[in-house]
């Protein structure tokens, strides 16, 4: 630690300053008083200068690392503002310095303690093929009940549907699916003309801008405590039910898969991981069994959450095209066996990728579960 | 229970405080956010425009797609590289900051722009307004989702000291550091209440002003044991002028600001 000999020539005898008994400081048992304010100013602008400008250089080069010796300098410049800003902290003339101050030792206090891992610059295709996969399967039962309330309500949507075939407008509430399966197909087979023609780009935008939206309001829900995120899932569920079943009851199945399975094997999963990320979220918001604090819990789930959705995106991005540029075209242009083949594809190797992609069972089981994670989410020491 | 400050205290036992933005100010900083999202759009729909008279599919694509990304990017875009503002946040003197001061990071920002799906519910904001209103650090739901608060950060206003003080010798400066421990001394809210003073002597009654002079200038007296010579012959209006003097005029408005920038 540098001397503190400029203008701090008197001992504080009376000071509501904070005590140091307790801290790093072991040689501020008594804080001194500051007598020629002017003088003291001078003397340390040179050394909030230079922690000013050390972590203007850390907030914007987020790769930027120190050598040991920059570190310790950091350190020390960090206690040493810290300890002017306990010093200054009483003078009424100094509202500016003392915001100042307090605003690089709440910016310095941020670097010092941060112990989450730093953010690095992120490789596009490490991210999707190790990060993101690896993150799904960290949150497997969250998908899996995802994936149940979701068949839950096909289970519901089917019933009410074969009950009750006069409630399809309340269950599927797109005009194209309220008509008559039947006649629908004879329709659709029959077009000489592309109905989608010179708007096939601007739907495939609308789709994929909507879904996203309906995605990221499924895992904005998750802080509801789960309820709304669980409505969603249950009503999507419920539709892709009742749409199943009047197919398929009009005897138009391979119609279905292949209208469906191109787009929607990969439209639907998206949904189902938006709604694993609200579950995820939800589930941190509840903390069952957890002692640990909401905000650590907060904190561990919270790149998973971005990581989730980002995938849900880019997921969907691929289900707005295909469903835009090859969903809408049915027999004779395209044959049913072609579609359903290739939905059949898109879906083992969307299999593949969430199960396998980035799999490394060793890191896998080294990683910590998932309660280690939320304990460890909290600050801890110094870690620049 | 809603407080205006957060107080973070660092293992060093250092304490600073966070100026807690309320809803009605983080409001009007969106509309000024929503306004600008408004202006790019009609930018980009002035650049589109261009673009329909080769593809008006292409076109029509496009301004989709960049309205998507234009408003759920927008917050995160500027909160990621202005370090936690936008530009209705920068013009309100606001900024998001992690709730335990440690480094706002990315996936912070996003989870708090995205949970704006919520909060803006059923309209403007009516979901986050009310959640903020009862919270007790101020946050809506995106911001308790990513553990960040928003805090103010207003430019503090110096006191126009020059028609206070008439710039006349002051006795007290001759004692250096009786002058400083009278500083050190001096609580900020002991000080305004003199400045105050000061500035709406003219407004009080001759025996009210007076009386509210002697009272003050027996409080700070009490504050630094000056010697007889510096204080015998002055009025208590002066004695507090000379107190004032003492505590703002350490340094040069122009000095303050070199070192706050």
């Amino acid at each position: 630690m540098e001397q503190w000999n400029d203008g701090t020539t008197e001992q504080h005898s009376n000071s509501t300053i904070p005590s140091f008994q307790s801290s790093i400081f072991p040689s501020f048992h008594s804080v001194p008083m500051i007598i020629d304010l002017q003088r003291f100013v001078a003397s340390e602008r040179p050394a909030w200068a230079e922690l000013e400008g050390l972590l203007t250089k850390l907030e914007a080069e987020p790769n930027f690392r120190m050598t040991l010796e920059r570190l310790q300098r950091f350190h020390l410049l960090y206690e040493r503002t810290a300890a002017d800003l306990a010093k200054i902290a009483t003078f009424s003339s100094e509202p500016e310095t003392r915001r100042y101050l307090e605003n690089l030792v709440a910016r310095a206090y941020g670097e010092i303690h941060e112990t989450r891992e730093r953010q690095r610059r992120i490789s596009p295709l490490q991210w999707f093929f190790q990060t993101l996969p690896q993150t799904f399967r960290r949150h497997l039962r969250a998908f899996w009940l995802s994936l149940a309330i979701t068949l839950v309500g096909c289970a519901f949507g089917g019933f009410a549907i074969a009950l009750d075939p006069e409630a399809k407008p309340a269950l599927m509430p797109f005009s194209q699916l309220l008509q008559d399966p039947a006649k629908r197909v004879a329709q659709e087979e029959r077009a000489t003309e592309d109905r989608l023609a010179g708007e096939k780009t601007s739907f495939s935008a609308f789709l994929m801008t909507h879904n996203t939206r309906v995605s990221i309001f499924t895992l904005a829900l998750g802080m509801t405590w789960g309820v709304g995120t669980i409505i969603m899932l249950f009503y999507n569920g419920v539709m892709l039910g009742a749409v199943a079943v009047d197919y398929a009851a009009a005897g138009q199945t391979k119609f279905l898969l292949g209208w469906l399975l191109p787009h929607g094997v990969v439209e639907i999963p998206a949904i189902l991981i938006a709604g694993q990320a609200g579950l995820v979220l939800a589930l941190a918001l509840i903390g069952w069994g957890r002692r640990v604090p909401l905000k650590a819990r907060l904190r561990a789930v919270s790149q998973d959450l971005m990581t989730l959705i980002f995938g849900v995106g880019v997921l969907l991005v691929w289900a707005g095209f295909v469903e835009a540029f090859l969903s809408q075209y049915h027999e004779p242009i395209i044959p049913y066996s072609a579609k359903i083949a290739f939905g059949i594809v898109e879906l083992i190797l969307l299999f593949l990728f969430l199960a396998k992609s980035g799999s490394n069972r060793k890191q896998e089981k080294a990683a910590p579960p998932e309660k280690d994670l939320v304990a460890n989410a909290a600050p801890g020491g110094p870690h620049p | 229970m809603r407080t205006s400050a957060l107080q973070i205290r660092t293992p060093e036992g250092i304490v600073f405080s966070q100026l807690l933005a309320g809803p009605v100010t983080r409001f009007l900083g969106w509309v000024i956010d929503a306004a600008c999202i408004a202006a790019l759009m009609m930018l980009l729909g002035k650049v589109l425009g261009l673009l329909q008279l080769l593809s008006a599919n292409f076109a029509a694509a496009v301004y989709i797609l960049s309205y998507f990304l234009i408003s759920i990017g927008y917050g995160i875009a500027c909160e990621w590289l202005w370090r936690g503002q936008s530009v209705g946040k920068k013009l309100f003197r606001l900024r998001v900051v992690d709730v335990e001061g440690l480094r706002l990071q990315f996936h912070q920002i996003v989870a708090r722009n995205l949970l704006r799906f919520v909060d803006s519910l059923p309209a403007f904001y009516f979901v986050g307004g009310v959640v903020c209103w009862f919270s007790p650090k101020c946050q809506r739901l995106g911001d308790i989702a990513a553990n960040t608060i928003v805090i103010r950060a207003p430019r503090l206003a110096e006191p126009d000291l020059d028609q206070l003080l008439a710039g006349k010798y002051n006795s007290l400066r001759q004692y250096p550091h009786l002058a400083a421990r009278l500083r050190q001394r001096i609580s900020p809210a002991e000080a305004a209440v003199a400045v105050q003073a000061l500035l709406r002597r003219d407004e009080f009654e001759s025996t009210a002003r007076l009386e509210l002079f002697g009272e003050l200038a027996a409080h700070f007296r009490a504050k630094a044991d000056f010697p007889p010579e510096a204080i015998e012959g002055i009025a208590d209006e002066q004695y507090i002028r000379n107190v004032v003097d003492v505590i703002y005029r350490t340094r040069t408005d122009a000095r303050i600001e070199k070192v706050a920038a």
